[in-house]
């Protein structure tokens, strides 16, 4: 507990502005609106997070290494294009046309990473390049005006349709436990070799706080929503949430514990260090870019069963924005080096509870950009000043 | 192969007859040089004397034009810093090369992550990295996890060196190790150097500093525009002469 507070000191923020921004805006809205404050609301949070949610985190592999992606919305929609183009006018099952659409996004990350990493140029200049081309191929591939509707039950179910609460009960006790295993190894493997560990206490700690929180979740999400239950029931975790914890732990696992990750790590705070480290510096940044867009794609999957529909806006407008506000706001530095995917997930939530509370509340759509320009402003200045300070206090 | 000195050990590293241009510009001219396990050989000389771009041969960065190495007599090619590393060559750059990013042990184990399947091992890591620092007998860090960039200058300049050493490393180049520290940093540093030869690696320091020279080296190699002008032990020669070594390329008594 003491050396967390004194990393904070030191401007070692970490997750906190993003909780506490969380608490404070949600606590807000809540006395507001009451309405936000409940079981139906709470679910269409996170429906409302996913796609920014998930692009974002493909962005803080790009992120870390101090690169962007300015072109990772409309990769989302070239993506989501090629899914519904593929479905509904060549008849393709949903799987395969799932797999063209992921495969697509691996290749213009492809594409995007070679020009980065071998060609040299910057990565602010090809995915700008990137992102007014794509739109031009969403608009080529749907034709111009027109809408491609998603019939498959299987893709729409993804963001529309719930767990069985049951089966949440079930995803619940697997994380948890999961979570409880990899903490209590990880804590016996470190005290058998006589390296710092933490307390038992710690470890119950943080683990019990995972229950809890998590707990919570399913309980609340497996309520019933439906305005008229006779008619419809409404209840269950929604598909989007595992979805999401699933890439979640699989890019936290990579981040933290391969030697890939911390080689991301690594070049993005030096990379010429990297480099004479014997890291291959030209590969980890294509390899960066190919995640990001293939996160991109799935991203693109989840708006495209959101909306039932793919139009030539589909991952347009604010959606790269948005994406790139959530990884910073969460807690990722623009600077490189710095950031995880945990933050992608916190940021898109405080996106998400921003865009969906001042709608509740009756603003218009310029005041909630103002507001989230305003945050996104606050949040690039909290990691501005924390390296400034973390730089200070050597 | 001890050729010249049948006495002595055989100098760890041998080069003969080394050249390197930039260019029209020659940089080295038939240098020879020789680096014994267990001394510290300071590599002195002016500005543009050739100093670094010898290192870098040596380190497999800049390949050389002509010449020949010898490692414990046998002759070698060195052709990458990967290739330097796996004969036991580590440099320790002037400019640390170290992520600030990254904490001490992350630093340590960089591009060389110990693994069990695909995950990293943490633990051995950090034991290694606290085993190396004991036996350099650090005492001015004190917990292996803090990040690098909440370390003094001095401190990173251990760590860059503890980094060096980890890897079985039979022969250390420094670059300049002292060159932007303070009094008590620089001594803690140059106890460093001195017990690295102590612990029987060979060690080559690079260093504008006097003091430093005559405070731990066992040899003097003095370079003069790209040329090796004398290699003399530093207990048989002054202050005073090889400062005239590194300014004119001569000195009375000695031969060039």
């Amino acid at each position: 507990m003491n050396e967390w507070l004194a990393s904070i000191r030191k401007g070692n923020l970490g997750a906190l502005p993003a909780v506490a921004g969380l608490i404070v805006l949600c606590v807000v809205f809540s006395v507001m609106r009451p309405v936000f404050f409940t079981a139906g609301n709470f679910a269409n949070l996170f429906t409302q997070a996913a796609q920014v949610s998930l692009i974002a985190m493909g962005l803080v592999f790009v992120l870390l290494l101090g690169e962007i992606d300015l072109s990772a919305g409309f990769t989302s929609g070239v993506c989501a294009a090629v899914l519904a183009v593929t479905m509904d006018q060549q008849g393709f099952p949903w799987y395969v046309s799932m797999g063209l659409a992921i495969v697509t996004g691996s290749v213009i990350g492809l594409v995007l990473g070679f020009l980065v990493a071998k060609a040299g140029i910057p990565s602010f200049v090809v995915t700008l390049a990137a992102f007014l081309a794509f739109q031009g191929v969403v608009l080529l591939v749907v034709k111009a005006g027109n809408i491609v509707p998603i019939r498959d039950p299987i893709i729409i179910a993804v963001a529309t349709k719930n767990l069985t609460p049951l089966l949440g009960w079930v995803f619940f006790g697997i994380a948890v436990v999961g979570y409880a295993a990899v903490q209590v190894r990880s804590t016996i493997s470190r005290r058998k070799q006589g390296v710092t560990a933490d307390s038992w206490n710690t470890v119950l700690l943080r683990v019990g706080a995972v229950a809890v929180l998590l707990g919570i979740m399913v309980a609340v999400l497996n309520q019933e929503r439906s305005r008229n239950a006779l008619i419809v029931s409404l209840k269950g975790v929604p598909i989007v949430v595992p979805v999401i914890a699933f890439f979640l732990v699989l890019g936290t696992f990579l981040l933290g514990r391969t030697a890939y990750g911390r080689h991301l790590y690594a070049v993005g705070g030096n990379s010429e260090a990297s480099r004479r480290a014997g890291i291959n510096v030209d590969w980890i940044r294509m390899s960066a870019f190919v995640i990001c867009s293939t996160m991109a794609a799935v991203g693109g999957i989840v708006a495209a069963s959101r909306n039932a529909s793919v139009d030539p806006n589909t991952g347009g407008s604010n959606v790269l924005l948005y994406a790139v506000g959530a990884a910073v706001i969460g807690g990722t530095s623009l600077f490189g080096g710095k950031g995880r995917v945990l933050d992608a997930v916190l940021g898109g939530l405080v996106v998400a509870v921003i865009d969906n509370g001042m709608g509740l509340m009756g603003y218009t759509a310029g005041v909630k950009y103002v507001v989230t320009g305003t945050v996104l402003l606050l949040a690039a200045s909290v990691d501005a000043l924390s390296r400034k300070r973390a730089s200070v206090s050597t | 192969m001890s050729w010249k000195d049948p006495l002595m050990q055989a100098p760890f590293l041998e080069l003969r007859g080394i050249n390197k241009s930039f260019g029209a510009v020659q940089v080295l001219r038939d240098v020879a040089m020789s680096v014994r396990a267990g001394e510290v050989t300071a590599l002195v000389g002016d500005n543009g004397a050739g100093k670094s771009t010898l290192v870098k041969c040596v380190g497999g960065i800049h390949p050389m034009d002509s010449g020949e190495m010898f490692i414990n007599g046998s002759e070698v090619h060195v052709h990458s810093p990967r290739e330097a590393a796996q004969l036991g060559i580590e440099i320790v750059y002037q400019d640390l090369a170290l992520c600030d990013n990254l904490d001490i042990v992350q630093n340590m184990f960089l591009g060389r992550e110990r693994t069990s399947g695909w995950v990293l091992n943490e633990p051995e890591m950090e034991q290694l990295a606290r085993k190396t620092l004991d036996s350099l007998a650090v005492r001015t860090v004190s917990t292996v996890r803090q990040p690098v960039s909440s370390l003094s200058g001095g401190q990173r300049q251990t760590v860059a060196i503890a980094k060096a050493v980890l890897w079985n490393s039979k022969l250390v180049i420094l670059d300049e190790p002292t060159a932007a520290l303070g009094v008590a940093q620089t001594a803690q540093v140059l106890e460093l150097v001195r017990a690295l030869a102590d612990n029987g690696l060979a060690v080559v320091l690079i260093s504008h500093n006097m003091n430093d020279v005559f405070a731990v080296s066992d040899r003097i190699a003095a370079l003069y525009l790209g040329q090796m002008v004398a290699q003399v032990k530093t207990t048989d020669v002054t202050h005073a002469q090889v400062v005239e070594l590194i300014t004119s390329g001569k000195s009375e008594g000695q031969q060039a």
